[in-house]
């Protein structure tokens, strides 16, 4: 490989490959694309669920809902995890992708699919939500786009480990990965988990779509989907805590206050997080409570250990380095010197508390057996993983964006008055977002539901009128989010392509 | 430094706040982890996890024969049962509809059979806001004490289609 | 660290556990295995044993 191909990062020392550069840009690029679009879906469906605004039409509802989770959950953020798997396994270790084409072919086959199945949604032809629960079915577009998308990705996530062992072998690193690149690691080892729990699922459907199988049992579906659907959402998680660790190191100079200790939380995520796919199975028929409670709370609470921990070392790390650097008052003199206007710290600080506070603790309670009994379907779910999906996971790379672009698109951030706001507008949205949602959804207020006062119902129903305000709220919020997203995408998209160029 | 590689061996104990989080957490953990079980076995609410496999064809027929056998009236066009709590109890779920409306006797024990058939359903009983999963083929059988008398609606809360939002049932507690 | 402490630690040898950490395939292997065997495996042998309803025409 050609020295020439190479510069050195002037902000970090790293030494990036020209490839990999190209490779983490279009990802990114991408991904900040999908975000808008799937944003825009999710600001729109806030205002139908707001009753007295109730936008959208019946069907554009529905179609909508399904592409928000499309865009929002699956495409922005698979692609810019993408980003992530060359950064960590390329740059990191100041060493190069080992086979760009395939990772070029990946990106290729995700940008086909993600195509496909957004138009074949905007078709009308796909009204199926994001579960696409058989015997409901989809034009056989949807599917197809759904397994080429799949493929892509399963290319891409399994570039990490190519790139990993090449590295050894060139002497990039000699033991251990840095705890970054092994976050990613445990990400992409929980991607393979999940992509080919897809293939065994998905496959069957596409051929039952065009008709050449005649029955899909449900009960198998949901197992096997949910295989799929749930630890797609680990690998969020992971990649996400690996971003938070990064962001520490980047911004304040943070350093693992003890690297034995955050490995084996991400151990412990390799092993047991993913069971916890039962979690929407709670209600089903079929599965014996064992299945249940094993799956649920003996392994899961591992892995719930594992982010108790992540939650005590990457604050540490923070604190550590700050006192280091001479912010030794008192106990919180550290907390309050911390560059809160650096947007990747205060996304990335913000995005611990939504996660942890927001998404993290009513997972665990959402997922007892007996208490899903009374959350199941119901519009806390959703409030649930807008704690954990968009306060969390997005938040951060949001945040990680802010990295990205001096580092890897070298250029300055533009309007960056807004860029120092544009976390706490959003996290705050999706803070309100995210309670109301719970908060109505306690009254038994049904997720994926165009019209809760359930008019041309034979019989109707009229909730407390409390859930009122409660919905209102989710409108609220809603558009406080959707004003940090267009911020989020102004500065970012901004500075990519305006941006002042910075020597390298 | 997370983006650097750590020294050569980093695998060495723990500090005293270290080892003060892990108990603390791994104590909550192991609280958190008991429960299901013990409620389990102690609780008076959990999960049903009766199951069987039946067609839609003959799901169907259960319920009419208990209409035809239990029907005592009528109520917006759709038949309403009152069964004897020995009986076994059918509701439906369809596109968009809970067939048909069940009275059932405060504190005498019912066996609720639960079956699709088209596609899937969720099965909302508002607003004491109890949630499960009605798939086709399969029959959920809930075991359940009603304790207190008053109107219940079942509401749809699985996506099913465009008049998802129509599909609203009723049950009685007399 | 001084460098002589430095030296010393190069003779020791790397903790089993710390070897284990660094064996992503391994690793590989128990965060593929696990979850299958305990959550889909488990929950297909359960699906293909619900009986027939036994009160059905």
């Amino acid at each position: 490989m050609a020295a020439e191909d190479y510069r050195i990062c002037s902000f970090t020392g790293l030494k990036i490959h020209k490839p990999t550069e190209d490779l983490i840009k279009w990802n990114t690029v991408t991904a900040i694309l999908f975000l808008a679009l799937g944003g825009l879906m999710g600001f729109l469906i806030a205002l139908t669920r707001w009753p007295s605004v109730h936008y959208l039409s019946l069907q554009n509802y529905y179609r909508y809902l399904t592409l928000h989770g499309i865009d929002a959950l699956l495409l922005w953020i698979i692609f810019f995890e993408i980003g992530l798997v060359y950064f960590t396994s390329a740059v990191l270790l100041n060493t190069r992708t080992v086979i760009p084409w395939a990772g070029w072919t990946g990106y290729a086959l995700m940008l086909v699919g993600a195509v496909f199945v957004n138009f074949v949604v905007f078709a009308g032809k796909a009204d199926v939500m994001f579960t696409s629960y058989v015997p409901l079915q989809a034009d056989a577009v949807y599917y197809l786009g759904i397994i080429i998308f799949a493929v892509g990705a399963l290319t891409c996530y399994g570039h990490f480990f190519a790139n990993i062992i090449q590295a050894k072998r060139d002497g990039a690193y000699k033991h251990s990965l840095p705890l970054g690149s092994f976050g990613l690691a445990a990400a992409c080892i929980i991607a393979v988990l999940t992509l080919a729990h897809g293939a065994v699922i998905m496959i069957p459907v596409f051929f039952w779509s065009m008709g050449l199988i005649h029955y899909i049992d449900p009960g198998t579906y949901r197992l096997i989907f949910w295989g799929l659907g749930h630890p797609s959402q680990q690998i969020n998680v992971c990649a996400m805590v690996s971003v938070w660790y990064m962001i520490s190191a980047f911004t304040v100079g943070g350093k693992p206050v003890n690297e034995k200790l955050s490995r084996t939380a991400f151990v412990l995520y390799i092993f047991f997080i993913n069971v916890a796919s039962e979690h929407h199975l709670l209600v089903d028929p079929i599965f014996s409570n064992w299945h249940k409670i094993i799956n649920t709370s003996y392994m899961m609470h591992l892995a719930v250990f594992a982010s108790m921990v992540h939650a005590f070392a990457v604050p540490a790390s923070v604190e550590v380095a700050l006192r280091n650097q001479g912010y030794t008052r008192g106990l919180f003199e550290w907390l309050k010197k911390a560059p809160w206007s650096n947007p990747a710290f205060s996304a990335m600080a913000l995005s611990m508390v939504l996660f942890g506070f927001l998404g993290g603790i009513t997972g665990v309670i959402f997922g007892t057996e007996q208490y899903n009994i009374i959350r199941h379907n119901t519009f806390a779910i959703p409030g649930h993983f807008h704690g954990t999906v968009v306060g969390g996971t997005t938040l951060a790379f949001m945040g990680f964006t802010y990295l990205l672009i001096p580092y890897i698109f070298r250029r300055e951030l533009v309007m960056q008055g807004m860029a120092k706001w544009q976390p706490y507008v959003y996290g705050i949205g999706v803070a309100i977002l995210s309670i109301s949602m719970m908060s109505a959804g306690s009254f038994g207020v049904p997720r994926r539901h165009y019209d809760i006062t359930f008019s041309g119902a034979p019989f109707s129903f009229t909730f407390d009128p409390a859930i009122d305000m409660f919905m209102s709220m989710v409108g609220i919020g809603g558009i406080l989010a959707a004003i940090g997203g267009v911020m989020f995408i102004l500065v970012a998209m901004g500075s990519i392509m305006y941006g002042k160029r910075l020597a390298s | 430094m997370a983006i650097k590689e750590p020294e050569r061996i980093w695998w060495k104990p723990y500090t005293r706040d270290e080892k003060i989080w892990v108990a603390v957490s791994l104590l909550w953990m192991f609280t958190s982890f008991v429960f299901m079980p013990v409620y389990h076995f102690a609780g008076s609410q959990n999960p049903p996890y009766e199951t069987y496999r039946v067609s839609p064809e003959e799901f169907d027929k259960l319920v009419e024969a208990m209409i035809e056998k239990y029907k005592v009236g009528e109520e917006n066009g759709m038949p309403v049962v009152h069964p004897d709590p020995d009986e076994p109890v059918f509701i439906r779920a369809s596109m968009w509809q809970w067939y048909p409306v069940v009275e059932l006797e405060k504190g005498k024990t019912y066996k609720i059979h639960l079956s699709s058939m088209d596609i899937q359903h969720g099965f909302s009983i508002l607003p004491i806001n109890m949630n499960f999963m009605v798939l086709p083929n399969y029959d959920y059988v809930l075991t359940l004490t009603p304790t207190t008398e008053g109107e219940y609606y079942i509401v749809c809360n699985e996506f099913c289609g465009m008049g998802h939002h129509m599909m609203v049932g009723k049950l009685y507690v007399k | 660290m001084t460098d002589e402490k430095h030296r010393e630690s190069e003779e020791e040898p790397i903790p089993a556990w710390q070897l284990f950490y660094d064996n992503i395939f391994l690793l590989f292997f128990f965060g593929i295995a696990i979850p299958t065997l305990v959550y889909t495996v488990w929950g297909l042998m359960e699906i293909v044993q619900i009986p027939q309803l036994p009160i059905a025409p």
